[in-house]
């Protein structure tokens, strides 16, 4: 009977602690976008689904926008990484934990501090562009802040680690003799790769989507520190719209609509591929 | 294949052999190049951070550079609002790091150890904290909070902290439990220990370790986190939020040395770990 109880009482604290203050939130703010009313006079449920119409209508630039620079930014971190990871996991030898460490030492920086710091880095009057601007090589008007390949490139730079490590332990995974078997058999190198490796390491390149597109598609700090007006994500209208505008039921209805749309993708996309391994290629 | 085929073997193979070999050698050593020039990509913000750290400018415009100081490390707790942000987010983390440690082991054990109804359940709630979106979490939590009544500040965001934390202990808690071998604790029981004894004195030595480096993920998660705090924090202060709240005027060089001897700290740690594990390992 006690060894019976006893997962059930070992999963009981953190299991309530994940219902109270993870899945009852949702509720709550499903129910809040449905509502109406305003911060002073409180707020009646009335099943108003007219404001995930109005919300949606209004800022459906913002949306597709972020699902958009976060696709790209997941493309772009796929081919960035994987030479990396394909590298580090076939060449790197004993030094493979150094490698890995070096690639994660930005991270012991604050992520508002890193991006921050870039902004000092592209700024118009600063020490690249500064410089560059006096030799006349490139133009006066010419700036990289505030511009869409500013925020992608941000989002490519804080979201490394999470595709290159996933995709790594896929690879490092890899027995060597099955590459072996492949050359024996006469598969140059080209079809080597494209036959054996890269099927191999297919789960982790998964596991670093599912990693980097939702933050990457959700994110704001990129955008406000990097953007402009013409680079706004969506993640910003619902800041703004909760932290300055207190419109909690249009921003409710955002944030469920942008969760919807990003879960949905996550859970068919994991179904797909069974999450138990996505889960451990995470793990790791 | 048909060329392999025509061509004789033996006298084929050494020779398409050196050329494979050729061809891996400089096609790793592109590799080997562009793995560095993506690290010092990655590192670049870090060095200009640290760099302006030493930046002797005369006001909090830290920008460009003004000559070599070592003054703001004398002065780093100058600034009385940044040090206690900087306070009430160490505090914030190490509540975070006991309690979700303590919690995230609890569900890690059971999914490690147990086959149990409901495991899928767990399984599918810590797979939904670790893929939404920080924002979506952040901003449900503020509406859960603003319904109550409850009033927002270092609590709410512990509260948030542990939350967000505990999936992530209880991962790398259940991979270690899953990997363990059995036969060690079948051994202790044959020599007549209980199941208390054999849990103290077998099992948790055996899954400390990944205990710890849960719980360190679980304060580097804390300590870090700007999106969920800024939804949970009302008018207290962290140390990302003071960060961000200044960026407007300017960051003073104090937050660069902050920058700095945490990611000292940190780097430390890591490779304190690394070394010890490898240790353990020879």
């Amino acid at each position: 009977m006690r060894r019976r109880l006893a997962p059930y009482l070992l999963v009981l604290p953190g299991g309530v602690w994940l219902l109270l203050f993870f899945a009852v939130p949702m509720v709550t703010m499903l129910s809040l976008s449905l509502q109406q009313g305003d911060i002073v006079n409180g707020y009646v449920f009335t099943g108003h689904w007219q404001t995930y119409v109005d919300a949606i209508s209004a800022y459906r630039t913002q949306l597709v926008r972020s699902l958009m620079y976060g696709g790209i930014a997941t493309i772009v971190l796929i081919v960035v990484s994987f030479p990396v990871a394909y590298w580090i996991a076939f060449y790197g030898g004993r030094r493979k934990p150094t490698y890995l460490l070096l690639l994660l030492l930005p991270f012991f920086v604050s992520f508002v501090l890193r991006t921050i710091s870039w902004r000092y880095i592209l700024t118009d009057d600063g020490f690249v562009l500064g410089p560059l601007k006096d030799s006349g090589l490139v133009g006066a008007s010419f700036h990289i802040l505030g511009t869409p390949f500013a925020v992608i490139a941000g989002l490519v730079y804080n979201f490394l680690p999470f595709m290159v490590l996933p995709v790594y332990v896929a690879l490092e995974r890899i027995d060597p003799r099955v590459v072996e078997a492949a050359r024996d058999l006469y598969a140059s190198p080209a079809t080597t790769f494209r036959k054996v490796i890269f099927p191999l390491a297919l789960p982790g390149v998964f596991a670093g989507v599912l990693m980097t597109f939702v933050p990457a598609s959700s994110d704001y700090v990129n955008s406000a520190v990097l953007g402009s007006s013409s680079t706004t994500m969506i993640g910003q209208v619902i800041q703004a719209q909760y932290l300055t505008n207190s419109d909690y039921p249009t921003a409710s209805a955002l944030s469920f609509t942008l969760m919807a749309v990003l879960l949905i993708g996550v859970f068919a996309y994991a179904r797909a591929l069974g999450t138990e391994d996505v889960m451990k290629v995470a793990a790791r | 294949m048909t060329q392999a085929l025509e061509a004789p073997a033996e006298s084929a193979a050494p020779a398409a052999g050196a050329v494979l070999q050729r061809r891996r050698l400089t096609g790793g050593r592109f590799l080997h190049i562009y793995t560095w020039l993506v690290i010092i990509w990655l590192v670049l913000p870090v060095l200009v951070m640290i760099a302006f750290g030493f930046n002797d400018t005369p006001g909090r415009y830290n920008q460009s550079w003004n000559g070599f100081t070592f003054k703001w490390y004398g002065r780093v707790f100058g600034i009385e609002a940044l040090t206690e942000a900087l306070i009430i987010s160490l505090s914030v983390a190490i509540v975070t790091m006991l309690v979700a440690g303590a919690l995230g082991t609890g569900i890690g054990y059971a999914l490690g150890r147990y086959r149990f109804r409901g495991s899928g359940t767990v399984n599918l709630v810590m797979f939904a904290t670790m893929s939404s979106p920080e924002l979506v979490m952040g901003a449900s939590l503020l509406t859960l909070f603003v319904s109550l009544g409850v009033g927002l500040g270092p609590v709410t965001i512990a509260i948030a902290h542990i939350m967000f934390s505990i999936s992530f202990v209880a991962v790398v808690v259940r991979s270690r439990v899953l990997t363990l071998d059995r036969s060690i604790e079948e051994a202790a029981a044959d020599l007549g220990a209980n199941a208390w004894t054999t849990f103290w004195r077998i099992t948790f030595p055996l899954i400390l370790p990944a205990v710890g480096s849960g719980m360190m993920l679980a304060f580097a998660l804390s300590v870090d986190d700007f999106v969920v705090t800024n939804f949970t924090a009302g008018t207290t202060t962290t140390f990302p939020l003071w960060i961000w709240g200044a960026t407007r005027v300017g960051l003073p060089p104090q937050v660069n040395v902050m920058g700095t001897l945490i990611f000292m700290v940190g780097v430390l740690i890591a490779v304190l770990s690394s070394v010890r594990a490898r240790h353990r390992r020879d």
